[in-house]
């Protein structure tokens, strides 16, 4: 499907990777416009169970970044998170869900430039994946 | 109608089964998936499992669905525009297969569905099903239809009741109107001999409580909470047995989909804590042991009260399905049994 | 059976607990064991120890009425005994709250009364998975990603929402569910296909670093969906990336609420 345009949902943390977002758009570098930024106050807030709901509304690929282990404003939530991802990516796949359709990342608030490279490769990768209509047609299914 | 009686083979109800599906007939009828056998869309007669005792879920899918769409709704300029749902387009169906009890359970749904009002989606479906039941060669020791009003050859709720006469052959009693026409679908039917009759192939089933007494010994115990803890200490608090209950229509109602979407209808059991807490939180059954109670008073107090109808048919399948061994034929009979 | 039966008259005799939690006939003929609570000596006698003993009767230490009963001994499997470290270690079971009483297959009774006997008991113990479970689950493992989708699929198609697994687990102990957490509704309440995947990749990352693979979530399904293999991929995952296993020490951080500076981390960009 040459023209698809994927729509990639991004959970990121207030303190490093928001801002370096900002820093992107201050340094006017160019990237993916198919991204929508969610601000969350740390990763550790970032449940398994809003990656789902992005899904189930239509998100085709997912980005959750948040401050590099050890240059952490709350000192361990992103280790938690981590944690978390592990296991979360582990259930995925045991699903038969697609892992690269979700993308971990580390984006600090002076990383501007690695932000626009991650979307943009982010959105290159879902872009050859294709839309997830396998899971948005979840949505309805079953009810009779 | 008054009831007919005629034979029919294998052969001519599978003739059936493709005549139905030639019509756009939707089949159900219990079939082996895993290693369970529930109720099923089939298309031929081959796929239909009739060995067990029971399936493990009843058919009242087919007229009370898991889950089901009232309407639809659409915000638009803030006007909300709402869809019903095209009667037209539910399926005609035929369930095939189901035991006795199983038939006598729309009786109980159609009590509840259309007791002050009709329910105009359940009323819809019910139009739109066909029952034909096979009548019970064997039962278990979960099974207790005699003593809720059933039998293993009951006729209560089927439009057709088959009696396997002999290996393939089938005693076909005609019940109602939708019966009839079902029967003038099949071309070999043959006459059936006045000496034939249903009885010798039947389960035994010995009545095993006395039904008159579970309701006035309810009303006395209800107020006794020692006996419904005593009763209910192993439950786990579980919807297990009120979703494969043929008789059980306790629904919640959900809209998804935010501004545009669905108002779904789906089953909700008396089993769990959410079902009775207020917004204010309070919750008038805080425990299991009441939740309990309200099961049995349900099905053996208030309905035959209200709705002139038992809320039960003796099949057994809540027993079989509970993951502790709450069998509820125990528990009628400690409470038809309980001292004054 | 009878050193059972014996021992759980003297510990109602003697007033050492209030009730006995074990194992008695189920109703059936093929039906297994169910659990029964022994509150008078002269009960005792419909104790039983067998192959059907398999729920784990550690589920009933949080029920609310069974706990008001008082004290209990509680007759324990292995997974029962684990379930009561795991339950330590989440601080909902205290030292000297009950008595843990561990039978072998030859109907051997070692009473634990405190949790550092269960840690020691538990230790001797072989807490693996079994070779027939890896054999099961690696088969899965092995299916392409698309098959594996289509399987859960068809499995979770079937689900009924009736939270029988729920019911079961021992560690679902939550007064408050997340599936009861309706203001924003969390998990869909309609048992329909994205109802259902939600609500199960919800049970299994909350039990993930905590389930002791009992299996009675999956022998609780009335629709027979093999839950016990959701939750094992995600203990093996957990003992292979952070070392850690459910329900070996009263004393212990739970897997997923602690973290290490060196966890794995290769997929993180």
């Amino acid at each position: 499907m040459s023209d698809f345009e994927p729509k990639i949902v991004a959970f990121v943390c207030n303190w490093c990777t928001y801002a370096g977002a900002d820093l992107t758009g201050t340094n006017r570098m160019k990237y993916s416009p198919r991204v929508t930024i969610i601000r969350f106050p740390c990763t550790g807030r970032i449940d398994f169970m809003l990656l789902l709901k992005a899904f189930a509304n239509g998100a085709d690929g997912i980005i959750v970044s948040g401050c590099h282990p050890n240059d952490y404003h709350y000192s361990s939530g992103n280790f938690h998170a981590r944690r978390r991802w592990i296991v979360f990516r582990g259930l995925l796949d045991f699903l038969g869900i697609d892992v690269r359709r979700v993308q971990f990342s580390w984006v600090s608030a002076a990383e501007g430039a690695k932000w626009a490279q991650l979307v943009d490769a982010t959105a290159e990768q879902i872009r050859q994946l294709g839309p997830f209509s396998g899971y948005h047609k979840l949505r309805g299914a079953g009810v009779e | 109608m008054e009831t007919e009686k005629k034979l029919i083979g294998r052969g001519e109800l599978e003739k059936l089964f493709s005549h139905w599906r030639s019509k756009g007939k939707r089949i159900l009828a219990p079939k082996k998936i895993g290693a369970k056998i529930d109720f099923a869309a089939v298309t031929t007669l081959e796929e239909v499992c009739l060995d067990q005792v029971q399936t493990v879920q009843s058919a009242k899918t087919a007229v009370f669905p898991r889950v089901e769409e009232l309407f639809s709704f659409k915000n638009k300029d803030g006007r909300v525009e709402i869809r019903e749902r095209d009667q037209g387009a539910l399926p005609e169906t035929v369930i095939f297969g189901l035991r006795p009890c199983d038939d006598a359970a729309f009786a109980v749904l159609k009590a509840i569905f259309n007791w002050d009002s009709q329910d105009p989606l359940f009323s819809a479906r019910m139009e739109k099903v066909a029952v034909i039941g096979v009548s019970c060669p064997r039962a278990d020791e979960y099974c207790f239809c005699t003593s809720a009003g059933g039998g293993p050859g009951g006729t209560t709720g089927s439009d057709i009741l088959l009696t396997e006469i002999a290996p393939g052959e089938y005693l076909a009693e005609i019940i109602s109107e939708k019966g009839r026409v079902l029967a003038g679908e099949a071309a070999g039917l043959k006459p059936c001999p006045a000496s034939v009759s249903k009885e010798a192939h039947l389960a035994k089933v010995e009545p095993v409580f006395a039904l008159e007494r579970v309701a006035p010994a309810l009303a006395r115990l209800f107020d006794d909470n020692a006996f419904w803890v005593e009763q209910s200490l192993r439950c786990l608090g579980c919807g297990a047995c009120a979703y494969v209950c043929p008789a059980c229509a306790c629904f919640d109602i959900q809209d998804e989909g935010g501004g545009s979407g669905q108002r779904l209808r789906c089953w909700d059991s008396c089993g769990f804590g959410l079902f009775t807490l207020h917004t204010s939180g309070h919750n008038p059954r805080p425990v299991q042991s009441q939740r309990w109670r309200q099961r049995l008073m349900h099905k053996f107090s208030y309905m035959p009260e209200r709705q002139q109808v038992l809320g039960c048919v003796g099949c057994g399948r809540c027993s079989r399905a509970c993951p502790v061994d709450m069998n509820i034929l125990e528990h009628l009979r400690s409470v038809a049994e309980a001292k004054p | 059976m009878e050193t059972l039966r014996n021992k759980a008259r003297e510990l109602l005799a003697s007033k050492t607990v209030q009730m006995v939690i074990g194992y008695g006939r189920g109703s059936g003929e093929a039906a297994p064991a169910r659990a029964v609570f022994i509150r008078a000596a002269a009960e005792a006698e419909s104790l039983i120890f067998d192959a059907s003993c398999q729920q784990n009767l550690a589920v009933y230490l949080m029920k609310p009425e069974v706990r008001q009963l008082g004290k209990a001994a509680l007759v324990a499997t292995p997974s029962a005994l684990r379930t009561i470290l795991q339950l330590a270690a989440e601080n909902q079971v205290k030292d000297h709250d009950l008595l843990a009483l561990a039978v072998d297959a030859q109907g051997e009774v070692t009473p634990l009364a405190t949790l550092q006997t269960i840690e020691a008991h538990v230790a001797a113990l072989d807490c693996n998975l079994s070779a027939g479970e890896k054999t099961e689950l690696q088969k899965y493992v092995a299916l392409d990603p698309e098959q594996r989708r289509q399987f859960w699929q068809e499995e979770f198609a079937r689900c009924l929402k009736c939270y029988a697994c729920r019911g079961a687990c021992p560690l679902c102990y939550c007064s408050r569910c997340t599936v009861e957490c309706n203001q924003p509704q969390w998990i869909p309440v309609p048992a329909h296909d994205l109802g259902n995947l939600e609500w199960n990749v919800m049970r299994a990352m909350h039990l993930a670093g905590r389930c002791v693979n009992c299996g009675d979530c999956s022998r609780a399904c009335p629709v027979g969906i093999p839950l016990y293999l959701l939750n094992q991929r995600l203990l093996s995952e957990v003992l292979a990336n952070f070392n850690f296993r459910s329900g070996m020490a009263a004393k212990a951080d739970n897997a997923m609420s602690t973290f290490k500076p060196d966890d794995p981390e290769d997929f993180i960009r």
